[in-house]
């Protein structure tokens, strides 16, 4: 990889405030890297970005900031970025997020991309929102779907109304059209060691305000020893189980089958199985290679999330339910009984 | 005294909502509302600091008439008043429009607040951005899926999960938090607590004018985003459909697929009785 260095001396600003009556054609992806899924999902923008800008003929750049993102650039750099920003210094090491919106505000009035997109992690989640009310622009969250029509607007698909629907949403006029995207909704494209990109060194801004919200400490929590994320074999329990006791046998299953435990969130919400088996919106997405799946109807926040599964057998009483349809196969039946019955074949056939 | 506000919404019972079987499309106007599931949380959290500390605590929507019904029921539950955004041109407003209308009301109506307290996401547009964006428009310090927090003096300490890492924050009041949903179970309103709400809960509606604002800031006009279609998601493939009795359904789910399950949990699953 061959990274160019470019320093934004004064000379440049001018010639980008001089340009601006040009619009702007660079698609920002905001590198969010802080552990791996952050950092995956960066590069799913960025492959996805590289498909866009071919259609607006935009440039794709990653914005990065921290201390010590050597890698990082690399790394977008390989995974497509043409031009990467960066800010290198001190003050970010813990990653906080007001001064990050902070930064962002600076530098997307100066640089003025078109559009700006960014993972839908945790971060992601409340820094998109607080940078475009600054930036007064709109926002839409957790696309599943982004493309440019006619128009050359991004024409952005995001569910709603509980995942019964899908809006097609633009921004007409503010800029830039920005929009956030859960992880696993794209696909990277390959790293490539070949990738040359022009890395332009932000200068930390003088004078930028201290941040209000005081981090006491920050902690990486406690990891289980097998991921739902990274899981084989996910059962994933909804509500068409009955009962919270019923939907015990869904982690019996599991187990057997060494497996994790799914659930949707009426589940979660009644408290049938923990939050940290959420499947779907504001909890995790998995890529089993089976996936059980047991009187779950499928709305779009659920079923989004399983789309990298490669088998997927659903049982449920409706055979016209979204689950049903998506599914390899199909069992139309009783989720609890089902479930009892492989539990006890299971057994039979586990001998070891 | 703490002056604590929510912001509450009204969403419609997704689990109960009509279908227009010919078209395939939800017939919204005919939903029933509800208060959604997540403010219901930051609600209760206001509501034991006003046990503990006793607080004044002020619900504001912003909607159609009948979302006064969240508001009746936040009082219900132990709000002390409830502030509705009703007005035309308020209408089909995106976050930006909201936080802002948002913010204009909680100023006129409770300037010296200590904290709002809002849900993470509502179940309907589930964009989490509302509170985000109305720290930023009130320019208060805050932060977003708070588990579980602390108010001691004018200090708010939080506890968090973000990204597989456990956060302690802490900012000076006044500020903005919304609440997860992993704490913080909602109490029911008490019958009597219903009955009241229902004769003397005191409720305000306010429309632009009250607020001072031009309709051009507001709605649709303020929003910067357009829909430009809704539909319903069909995405269907050819699948192998199995019915019968559970042992039968079983039976022909291992005969089928035990090498496909087999092979993901690095087991032999044949039967050789």
């Amino acid at each position: 990889m061959m990274i160019k260095s470019e320093a934004p001396s004064e000379k440049t600003s001018k010639t980008m405030n001089k340009s601006k009556k040009k619009k702007s054609r660079q698609i920002w992806v905001f590198g969010d890297y802080r552990n791996y899924f952050q950092n995956r999902v960066t590069l799913q923008l960025l492959s996805k970005a590289a498909e866009l800008a071919q259609k607006i003929g935009g440039e794709v750049c990653a914005v990065v900031f921290g201390n010590d993102i050597e890698e990082y650039i690399w790394e977008y750099t390989c995974h497509g970025a043409e031009k990467v920003y960066a800010l290198e210094h001190d003050r970010l090491s813990d990653y906080p997020i007001e001064t990050y919106v902070n930064l962002m505000e600076i530098f997307v009035r100066q640089y003025q991309p078109e559009i700006l997109l960014v993972g839908a992690t945790s971060f992601g989640r409340e820094f998109t929102p607080r940078l475009a009310k600054r930036l007064k622009t709109g926002l839409s969250a957790d696309c599943i779907g982004l493309d440019i029509n006619d128009e050359e607007l991004l024409v952005q698909t995001a569910p709603s109304f509980g995942g019964n629907l899908l809006a097609k949403i633009v921004t007409p006029k503010a800029r830039p059209q920005m929009a956030t995207v859960r992880p696993g909704i794209f696909q990277e494209i390959p790293h490539d060691n070949d990738r040359t990109s022009t890395v332009i060194q932000l200068k930390m801004p003088e004078n930028l305000p201290r941040e209000r919200v005081k981090m006491i400490s920050s902690s990486k929590s406690p990891s289980r020893t097998q991921k739902i994320e990274e899981a084989n074999v996910v059962v994933c329990g909804g509500r068409g189980m009955g009962s919270k006791t019923k939907f015990k046998k869904i982690f019996e299953l599991a187990r057997l089958l060494t497996g994790e435990v799914g659930a949707t969130r009426p589940v979660v919400y009644s408290s049938w199985a923990g939050h940290e088996t959420l499947v779907g919106q504001a909890g995790k997405n998995i890529n089993p290679k089976v996936l059980f799946s047991f009187g779950i109807s499928g709305a779009i926040q659920h079923t989004a999330a399983i789309t990298n599964a490669d088998f997927i057998i659903a049982v449920n009483k409706n055979p016209n339910a979204m689950m049903m349809k998506l599914a390899d196969v199909a069992v139309v039946a009783d989720a609890n009984q089902i479930c009892t019955a492989l539990i006890k074949e299971l057994r039979n056939r586990i001998r070891a | 005294m703490l002056k604590l506000v929510t912001c509450i919404k009204q969403v419609p019972m997704v689990s109960e909502l009509p279908w227009d079987a010919k078209t395939g499309t939800l017939k919204r106007e005919l939903a029933e509302g509800m208060m959604n599931p997540a403010c219901k949380h930051a609600l209760e959290a206001a509501l034991l600091l006003k046990n503990r500390h006793g607080a004044h605590i002020t619900a504001i929507s912003m909607g159609p008439p009948m979302a006064e019904e969240v508001l009746r029921e936040a009082v219900a539950m132990g709000a002390d008043r409830g502030i509705l955004l009703s007005d035309y041109p308020m209408a089909g407003a995106d976050t930006l429009s909201t936080s802002y209308t948002l913010a204009r009301a909680i100023e006129k109506e409770c300037p010296d607040f200590d904290l709002i307290l809002s849900g993470c996401y509502t179940n309907d547009s589930e964009t989490a951005q509302v509170g985000p964006q109305l720290l930023e428009e009130l320019n208060i310090p805050g932060a977003t899926f708070v588990d579980q927090f602390e108010i001691k003096g004018n200090t708010i300490r939080m506890n968090r999960t973000v990204d597989e890492y456990l956060e302690i924050l802490e900012m000076d009041l006044p500020g903005l938090i919304t609440v997860s949903t992993h704490q913080y179970n909602p109490r029911y309103a008490s019958l009597s607590g219903v009955e009241d709400a229902f004769n003397r809960a005191d409720i305000t509606r306010l429309g632009i004018d009250d607020l001072g604002i031009e309709p051009e800031m507001t709605g649709i006009k303020g929003s910067a985003t357009r829909i430009l279609d809704v539909y319903s998601p069909t995405t269907e493939k050819k699948n192998d459909v199995i019915t019968g009795s559970p042992k039968q359904i079983v039976e022909e789910l291992f005969a089928k697929y035990d090498d496909k399950i087999g092979s993901a949990i690095g087991k032999d699953l044949k039967d050789y009785e």
